[in-house]
């Protein structure tokens, strides 16, 4: 054996994954295709943060006289922004590189395919160096995490140049003065938020009849009423029939209830969700089974096959670096015989865009679906003091009870920094408290927070602001 | 500064243990490496021995608690501290009185998070539920972290075990028998035995978890025992030679010695009935690890002879006697006992002819060893006399199928029957 653990892709799933192992005190190695701490980290959750605080702090600029203050000729430096966003990225992924090092975990550079071994897959890596290694370990866990689903038969497919993905979209050569989202996801939000702040015409397509549709109906229409104030467009209930690339931009062919009309930009987004990263890598030949796009595991990670075990977004839905990070340890802590990490904790999922959404747990008509009895409470941020000086109003947090038994079951906020705030409702519902540990929380006077309070309150009659 | 000391795990899968001797008390200096206290789990007693140095400014769970959590603080050290140690007069209370009229006796749970100074870690929501549902925590396992009662405890919990409320009643009352109730979660009284006419002995870590591995291997494990004679007056014989030859040393084979290792080379020459049952797969085990059933003063412990088919019979003899005699004393560690692939059970010695014993999870087999005993047999067409003994092989249907463990009896008869294959 070469290694107790090989771990294969370096996310958030997979690079956790191997720092957890080598604490539990094995021998653990990790394989990287390209850079140590995989999408999130270089394409996805970080370098859309530093884009998207550039794009925050330019719209104050445009507030500055609310607040007072005076600022001339404020512009921005295109380049330099995409280039703070890409440096962010560096300083990150060299601290991964640390953090390996630091964790004494073997970084194998090179692509891994697997084949049938005796205790576990054997891992075959064909090295960035040149050359192949074959390893063997006692545990293979794959964390190769996803990649933007297209859709080839209607040309929503990077071409690299006028249609993008999340991939072209972090690093483009200009801001495009026009630009159609296809897909009003997180993903697809966060991009036009940014592009529109930086002066783009920005127009978000969504096939269904309400953009951000995992959210609460509330926080959609909240949403996009905010948006639109900030002159992004919406096409909901769209379809996009095809979509092509011209000589001076992109055509979209789009069916609104049997209604045809084309659009054109400049440039395309295609945000239609991601698939698995599952392919070319031999698990259909040691039986690994692929449902859809995503591998079959059971509640700790493994697969059916001894040995090979799969987390976070190869391993399926909801596609989120925190949860895959979490399915990691877990897994890593499961095989290593320790008591079950809880897997049933409640996943927070944010949105970045300017309102900022964060939600958890089931929204209202989910509750009603699964036949719960509920109580709702609300609280606007336009009544808390903290939000008014702040003048960061906009925006509520509502709030969702088991009316029998008092249990917190869902929570979603949209306004200034709520994603900061969801984890306050995370640990409530982890610990699984109800309404009476709500309201007997003491929140900090003057925070935007005590509107989680007043939710809460409100759900039971007795909110006091209001 | 004073530290906590805790209750240490023993073994991976230790949960909790019985508190059995405290070899220090408050005022006592400790250095690191002392031995401070005795502690009992369900299969082993182990010394504990002092990490921090400090003087003992309290003992925080007497000696002779039972069901003392992993990681709960038994004992507090002061720094290093040389001024008098001021005891905290506080009284813990490790294990809650709790007044119950003769009616509702049923037996204790096997685990309740009400082991840490008598507070009961529940989330609130499954406090909420447990209220509204009637149910009283202290009957509750807590499966969350640390043993807390969460809502999937409680909404899983049966009202079995009746709550006890805050004004008990001054006449014993008749408990409903709810249908649902599992078995065990009724009293004696309810089943019609009357109070007073029996002693109780309380649940020993080791009753406990015999109760509870025998019973769900009983119930989860589809089993099947398939039963063979063996003539083993060839087997007699050879363990008088080898125990002729073994004399000058000491050691003596016993019938026993040499149904493991028979077994161990059976297991070689039949793989697929060296195996466990997992969701991941079945696990085909590289070593024949022969755990062997030993009665012990409150139960049975099945210490294991590791890799017994590349074992001499002098060295299993070896093993198996200081396996057995320091199992009798609870002095195994836990490597000794866990994670053995097949056990023997031999209850030959009491003149049993033939059982069937129950499964020993995760192993697929378990052989079952009656009495050598003379029996009247038929050879050709006439009748004659040999020294006989039935063996019957209990088998985990989703591993060892029938054909599997017949082969394997096939193997193991010819080994025993003829001795001298064992050294093929």
């Amino acid at each position: 054996m070469d290694f107790d653990v090989i771990v294969i892709g370096s996310g958030p799933g997979g690079y956790v994954t191997a720092i957890r192992a080598s604490q539990l005190g094995f021998k653990t190695a990790i394989v990287e295709r390209e850079l140590l701490g995989g999408i999130c980290l270089n394409w996805g959750c970080i370098p859309t943060k530093a884009l998207l605080k550039s794009a925050e702090v330019y719209e104050q600029l445009g507030h500055l006289g609310d607040y007072g203050l005076k600022v001339e000729g404020a512009s921005f430096d295109f380049d330099a922004v995409v280039k703070r966003s890409r440096g962010v990225s560096t300083q990150l992924n060299a601290g991964v590189a640390f953090l390996m090092k630091k964790h004494k975990i073997e970084v194998i550079e090179g692509y891994a395919t697997l084949e049938k071994g005796t205790a576990a897959p054997k891992v075959v890596v064909a090295l960035k160096a040149g050359g192949s290694r074959s390893l063997t370990a006692k545990h293979v866990i794959l964390a190769t995490g996803a990649r933007a689903r297209t859709l080839p038969a209607i040309g929503l497919v990077p071409d690299g140049e006028r249609i993008w993905t999340y991939r072209e979209a972090l690093v483009p050569k200009a801001a495009p003065k026009s630009l159609l989202v296809i897909g009003s996801g997180a993903i697809g939000i966060e991009f036009a938020s940014f592009y529109c702040a930086l002066g783009s015409d920005v127009t978000v397509i969504e096939s269904l009849p309400r953009i951000l549709p995992v959210e609460d109906e509330e926080v959609s229409k909240a949403a996009q009423k905010a948006f639109e104030k900030r002159g992004l467009t919406f096409r909901v209930s769209a379809t996009v029939k095809s979509l092509r690339a011209t000589k001076t931009g992109v055509s979209l062919d789009l069916d609104t209830a049997g209604k045809t009309e084309t659009l054109s930009a400049d440039v395309a987004i295609v945000a239609v969700g991601i698939v698995g990263n599952v392919e070319d890598m031999g698990l259909e030949a040691l039986g690994v089974q692929i449902e859809r796009t995503h591998i079959v595991t059971d509640g700790h990670g493994a697969t059916g096959v001894p040995g090979l075990y799969a987390i976070g977004d190869v391993a399926g839905p909801p596609w989120l670096a925190h949860k895959a990070s979490h399915e990691g340890v877990h897994c890593i802590e499961h095989i290593a015989g320790l008591p079950s990490s809880n897997l049933t904790a409640p996943i927070p999922g944010c949105t970045y865009s300017t309102p900022q959404v964060a939600s958890i747990g089931l929204t209202e008509a989910q509750a009603k679906e699964e036949g719960i009895e509920i109580k709702v409470g609300r609280f606007p941020f336009r009544s808390n003091g903290k939000a008014i000086a702040s003048g960061e109003t906009e925006g509520f947090v509502k709030t969702v009870f088991d009316a029998k038994t008092g249990a917190l079951i869902g929570a979603h906020m949209i306004g200034a920094e709520v994603t900061e705030m969801i984890q306050g409702y995370a640990l409530a519902m982890t610990l699984e408290a109800t309404e009476a540990e709500l309201h007997a929380t003491v929140y900090p006077h003057p925070t935007m927070s005590e509107a989680m309070h007043e939710s809460a309150l409100d759900a039971f009659g007795k909110v006091l602001h209001i | 500064m004073s530290t906590d000391i805790l209750m240490p795990a023993l073994s991976p899968t230790m949960e909790e243990g019985i508190l059995a001797k405290w070899f220090i008390k408050a005022g006592d200096t400790v250095r690191s490496g002392d031995v401070i206290a005795e502690i009992e789990t369900d299969k082993a007693t182990m010394e504990v021995e002092a990490v921090d140095e400090g003087v003992v400014e309290a003992i925080l769970v007497p000696e002779g608690t039972e069901e003392v959590k992993v990681n709960t603080p038994i004992a507090r050290l002061s720094g290093g501290e040389t001024k008098p140690v001021v005891v905290p007069t506080v009284p813990v209370i490790a294990t809650p009185v709790v007044t119950v009229s003769p009616a509702m006796l049923a037996p204790a749970p096997l685990e309740t998070a009400t082991d840490r100074g008598g507070r009961i870690f529940a989330s609130p929501l499954a406090r909420r539920i447990a209220d509204q549902k009637g149910l009283d925590l202290s009957s509750i396992r807590g499966t969350g972290p640390h043993g807390r009662i969460i809502k999937s405890d409680v909404e899983t919990a049966i009202p079995g075990a009746p709550k006890v409320t805050e004004q008990p009643r001054p006449a014993p009352v008749a408990v409903p028998v709810l249908p649902m109730a599992p078995r065990q979660a009724q009293s004696l009284a309810q089943m019609g035995i009357a109070d007073g006419s029996y002693d109780l002995v309380p649940l020993d870590g080791m009753r406990k978890t015999v109760a509870r591995r025998m019973t769900d291997s009983f119930r989860d494990v589809p089993h099947f025992p398939l039963t063979i004679d063996l003539n083993i007056d060839g087997l007699l014989a050879a363990r008088a030679k080898v125990n002729g030859i073994l004399e000058a040393q000491g050691i003596k084979v016993s019938v026993n010695d040499l149904v493991i290792k028979a077994a161990a080379v059976a297991l070689k020459q039949v793989p697929e009935a060296n195996a466990s049952y997992s969701p991941e797969g079945i696990a085909l085990h590289h070593h024949a690890d022969i755990a062997m059933a030993v009665a012990v003063e409150g139960g049975l412990i099945t210490p294991i002879i590791r890799s017994a088919e590349l074992k001499g019979l002098a060295q299993i003899a070896t093993e198996a006697k200081d396996l057995a005699v320091r199992a009798r004393s609870k002095k195994l560690k836990p490597e000794e006992f866990q994670g053995g692939t097949f056990s023997i059970s031999n209850l030959g010695m009491f003149g049993i002819k033939a059982f069937a014993s129950i499964i020993n999870e995760p192993q697929g087999a378990i052989l079952s060893v009656g009495a050598g005993e003379k029996r009247a047999i038929v050879v050709g067409d006439q009748l004659a006399i040999a020294t006989m003994m039935t063996v019957t092989l209990t088998c985990d249907h989703r591993v060892v199928d029938g054909a599997v463990g017949a082969r394997w009896l096939q193997a193991f008869k010819v080994l025993i029957e003829d001795p001298i294959t064992m050294i093929v």
